[in-house]
């Protein structure tokens, strides 16, 4: 798994790629936490290159979005597509997360 | 139908090896990416399920074999751990909303949603979880 992450428009766009399994998704989780630790509240997730998620990548994610969401923030995801929207889609994470097909969609809809 | 058998010690640390051990028969028999991929997901799950639970008091290990007949694509995985049949086990929440959501019980919910047959049984004091996935699925 590849982690990395930019400011576009005051938003931080975090970029996730390869596969997120029981032994990368604490990473992704370091991370993300390290974001929110430096006052990033607003983290837009882009899945385009992340070919695999489990549950473990899931835990990850709900750890994330209930640290952000008890500061007021949110967690938005785009383009999450093929096992990895399967995954989403199966857990109910497709409607409890804001979910954009596009980069620009997302950061539009965020003004 | 002829099985390829691989044993590792039940640590997560070892998935990656799991991983291609499976991933490389998978890609033989030639199922395609998602299918693949959602077969590699119930792996994980399974693989870890059995790390995480079934040797409470020590260390044990986990059989992997697998092969392939026709269009379907059998994966074995076998431990000696305390009996524990995972298909036992309720549906998970998939609806509350982020803040009361907790994620137990998805590994098995998956492994259910991504492979076409699952089967259980207790056998020689192990428990040996069958997994079965077609090259095509039935709608295709």
């Amino acid at each position: 798994m590849d982690f990395q992450s930019r400011q576009e428009n005051n938003v931080t766009v975090v970029t996730v790629s390869g596969r997120m399994d029981a032994l990368t998704a604490p990473v992704f989780q370091d991370r993300m936490s390290g974001l929110i630790a430096v006052g990033d509240t607003v983290l837009v997730v882009d899945l385009a290159l992340l070919e695999y998620i489990s549950s473990a990548g899931l835990r990850s994610i709900l750890t994330i979005a209930k640290a952000l969401k008890s500061k007021g923030g949110q967690l938005i995801f785009v383009n999450v597509t093929g096992t990895v929207r399967d995954v989403f889609d199966m857990s109910g994470f497709g409607t409890i997360f804001p979910m954009h097909g596009s980069l620009a969609d997302a950061l539009g809809v965020l003004g | 139908m002829e099985f390829t058998t691989a044993t590792f010690d039940a640590h997560v640390e070892l998935l990656d090896d799991v991983t291609v051990f499976i991933e490389e028969k998978a890609d033989l028999f030639g199922l395609d990416i998602k299918r693949k991929m959602g077969l590699l997901v119930a792996i994980e799950e399974a693989f870890v399920n059995v790390c995480n639970h079934a040797y409470p008091k020590g260390s044990g290990q986990v059989k992997f074999s697998c092969g392939w007949e026709g269009d379907l694509f059998v994966v074995e995985i076998a431990d000696s751990g305390k009996p524990f049949d995972m298909l036992s086990l309720p549906e998970p929440d998939t609806t509350s909303d982020i803040m009361e959501r907790e994620v137990g019980g998805l590994g098995v919910y998956f492994i259910r949603k991504f492979c076409d047959e699952i089967y259980y049984r207790r056998e020689n004091e192990n428990n040996i979880v069958r997994l079965v996935v077609r090259h095509r699925s039935g709608q295709e």
